[in-house]
């Protein structure tokens, strides 16, 4: 009954190995996607709609979007403050935000998610190359 | 002291009642009289055009030779990005041109008129009041815009079956067997291009419509088209109907094209 050295060394290689992930990596969290705005984005100072909302929500309000231009033809957003705004990705959203690579692909990138957008809507309208 | 502690009760009981079943009430009731936020909302744009359902009167006494409707083919394909495929197994097309024989297989005499065996007919879309592709489309990507008429399509549903193909009687869908971005001359940064797997046709410039322009074909056509509605017993193409004998493709069929023809 003398295996009570054996268990404890035991357990306690196996609780540093198992927790080896999380001290190593200890104070080394990855920075968040630190995103650049266009010039004309800056200018505008806030989104179509509050930008915490935009940040979590923008699919679902171009999917909104996308269903209220093709299928009821209408085409005006009116935020809550009354601004009103053509909905159309190419040509309202991509027009401020022509920075593809400094803007989109930062965060899609980092939440590795990787949205076929671009597949058809032309991004960067402005950016010449 | 046992009663009094009873009525007391009771009366406790009795506010407690009226208090919690009033908070609602008066809650809703601020809702309805102001004291709510504005919330987005949508509408459509102060300039869009609108009909009951839009139509084409093609007037192919106007039309010489195909040199006439290069113009509008051209204005559609480039505002479209329309890729030009060499392979004809690729084509895309939105708008073109067909022979009378072909265009109206089953009102071809064994004597024709020469004029109208030769010239070519301008073809599209006929946005039908009674749409067969809608009908196959097993994921409602294609669809009759109740507000105007317009067969559109959302190609971000189409899995690109091709059953709307099948079911299309005039041949006015094309397929993207390839990635179309390569082969567009010229790109419109305005309109979203296609990618591979989806069925294309053309949307009557509903994006035209919208902010109150006629369609790209019709401004390019030099008369040879005319645009309206249907429904409307003022409008041009009701006009042009009501004083010139017009055929539809295949009318037989029981679709209701709503593209005319004067011949």
């Amino acid at each position: 009954m003398d295996d009570r050295k054996y268990i404890v060394t035991g357990l306690v290689i196996f609780l540093v190995i198992a927790t080896f992930p999380f001290w190593y990596n200890l104070g080394k969290a990855s920075p968040g996607p630190e995103i650049k705005l266009t010039e004309k984005a800056k200018a505008a100072k806030e989104c179509v709609m509050p930008t915490t909302y935009m940040r979590a929500e923008h699919m679902q309000l171009l999917d909104v979007w996308r269903h209220s231009v093709v299928r009821n033809g209408d085409r005006i957003f009116v935020n809550a403050q009354g601004k009103e705004f053509p909905m159309s990705l190419s040509n309202t959203c991509l027009d401020c935000h022509a920075n593809k690579a400094d803007f989109c692909d930062k965060c899609h990138t980092y939440a590795s998610v990787t949205p076929y957008c671009w597949d058809c809507h032309i991004d960067n309208p402005k950016e010449v190359k | 002291m046992m009663e009094t502690s009873r009525r007391r009760f009771l009366q406790m009981a009795g506010i407690a009642v009226v208090g919690f079943t009033a908070t609602p009430v008066l809650d809703a009731f601020a809702a309805e009289h102001g004291g709510h936020e504005a919330v987005p909302s949508v509408k459509p744009g102060p300039d869009g055009l609108k009909a009951k359902q839009w139509a084409m009167v093609i007037d192919t006494r106007k039309i010489k030779s195909a040199k006439d409707l290069e113009p509008m083919i051209e204005a559609c394909h480039k505002i479209h990005n329309v890729p030009t495929f060499t392979d004809k197994h690729h084509e895309i097309k939105w708008i073109w041109h067909e022979e009378y024989k072909h265009a109206f297989p089953s009102d071809v005499a064994k004597f024709m008129d020469e004029r109208l065996e030769h010239v070519p007919f301008p073809v599209l879309c006929n946005h039908c009041e009674n749409p067969p592709c809608v009908r196959a489309c097993p994921t409602k990507a294609t669809f009759k815009r109740p507000s105007d008429g317009i067969v559109m399509m959302d190609f971000h549903r189409c899995i690109g079956c091709r059953f709307c193909m099948a079911a299309c009687p005039y041949g006015a869908r094309s397929f993207n067997f390839r990635d179309p971005r390569p082969f567009i001359k010229e790109t419109n940064k305005e309109f979203p291009t296609r990618m591979k797997g989806v069925v294309e046709k053309c949307n009557f410039c509903s994006e035209l419509l919208a902010i109150g322009k006629q369609p790209a074909c019709v401004e390019a056509s030099n008369g040879i088209l005319t645009f309206g509605d249907l429904y409307d017993s003022e409008s041009e193409v009701r006009k042009l109907l009501k004083e010139n004998f017009t055929i539809r493709r295949k009318q037989n069929l029981g679709t209701e094209p709503s593209v005319y023809y004067i011949v």
